[in-house]
């Protein structure tokens, strides 16, 4: 009975999110990257069974939800292992819904790709980038976040070069 | 009142020798490939012995692995480093495995812990434990697993390789470049290293929060 309730507000949760996660290949990062329209999009590298990760995961939901309404795209990059994804990620997210695209990249070598997002990236995660093709932004931080100092960077940045 | 000030004025420059001093650790000033690394002296977690490159006269170089208890991605890989020094220790490579985790942030961490799962395993190879995280920041370890190839050269420790095991953390069968193994097989073959530092991910070593 409790399966059954538990699934049901899964459903409905997600329903009521929008809320799924398609496992992907770089390539599909790789469009937000190289994308030059007036979108910022803030991109989080982050996974289930990291700490730092889930414990700024509410900064996320924050930043999602304040800028709902502007050209600001929250894409959640899951670092999960896909053969995992539903025992790790779908009932996070069920948990934890967030307005953003969730994606579960899933390219394990990740020597191929992790110096495409960022050079100065060594894989480590945490880790988010700010980026707006029509104005030339890219920003990367190699840290976590608090509610208060993502809100504080996402504005610092994107008035950066307006 | 003028003797504190004073005092306080010694204590502020003594401060910032000392951050100065921890700033000298930072990732920055850790080894390069090709450069001599120092040896370390670490407590093998299994048996309280200390553990050091030294211990073992007759290696041709050395496998430094830095991994941990807690990690999905260091537990992924846990078969695959015993693998590693059963086959390759043999060659004169053994594996030295270090876990540089703050075990205040990472209890599974402890050095007790860490000495359970090496006897559980029945681990081939050194679990060591490197308390004051030295060691992890002198090599530039980031997260774990990181792995770190060293061979003997005219009585220096040269670094060779830096980076992952291999290009697959998910599944083994699944892995296509063995950077680790190759990177190996060059060495010993007296070949330059052709992949010789590779980027991957993996859980961030816990540093102490001073």
């Amino acid at each position: 009975m409790n399966k059954l309730l538990a699934v049901l507000l899964h459903v409905c949760v997600c329903a009521a999110y929008g809320q799924t996660a398609e496992v992907a290949k770089f390539d599909e990062l790789q469009k937000v990257l190289s994308s030059t329209n007036d979108t910022t999009y803030v991109v989080n590298f982050w996974a289930t069974w990291c700490v730092p990760c889930v414990k700024e995961f509410p900064a996320f939901q924050d930043l999602a939800y304040k800028h709902r309404n502007e050209k600001v795209k929250l894409l959640m990059i899951s670092l999960d292992f896909a053969s995992e994804k539903d025992k790790t990620l779908i009932p996070f997210l069920a948990k934890h819904p967030i307005e953003a695209k969730v994606l579960l990249l899933d390219e394990p070598d990740y020597n191929f790709w992790i110096d495409k997002v960022d050079k100065a990236w060594g894989g480590e995660i945490p880790v988010t980038l700010m980026i707006n093709g029509a104005r030339g932004i890219h920003s990367f931080f190699d840290h976590d976040f608090t509610p208060q100092s993502l809100e504080e960077t996402f504005t610092k940045t994107i008035n950066k070069q307006q | 009142m003028k003797k504190i000030t004073r005092f306080q004025s010694f204590g502020a420059v003594a401060l910032t020798l000392i951050g100065a001093l921890l700033m000298s650790f930072a990732p920055g000033k850790s080894y390069k490939i090709g450069d001599n690394v120092a040896d370390f002296k670490l407590k093998n977690t299994e048996n309280g012995k200390y553990v050091s490159m030294a211990s073992y006269p007759n290696a041709k170089g050395y496998i430094i692995v830095f991994t941990c208890n807690h990690c999905p991605f260091a537990k992924k890989y846990e078969q695959r480093i015993m693998s590693l020094d059963k086959k390759y220790a043999a060659l004169g490579y053994p594996v030295i495995a270090i876990s540089p985790n703050d075990p205040a942030v990472a209890p599974e961490d402890s050095y007790d812990e860490l000495g359970k799962r090496a006897k559980e395993k029945g681990y081939t190879f050194p679990y060591t434990f490197d308390e004051t995280q030295q060691v992890a920041q002198a090599f530039g370890a980031t997260k774990t697993p990181h792995v770190f190839l060293i061979n003997k050269e005219g009585g220096k420790l040269v670094l060779k390789y830096a980076g992952a095991i291999d290009d697959n953390t998910e599944d083994a069968a699944k892995v296509t470049k063995n950077y680790l193994a190759d990177a190996i097989t060059e060495v010993m073959a007296g070949k330059a290293v052709t992949v010789s530092e590779t980027k991957s991910v993996g859980c961030t070593i816990k540093w102490k929060q001073s």
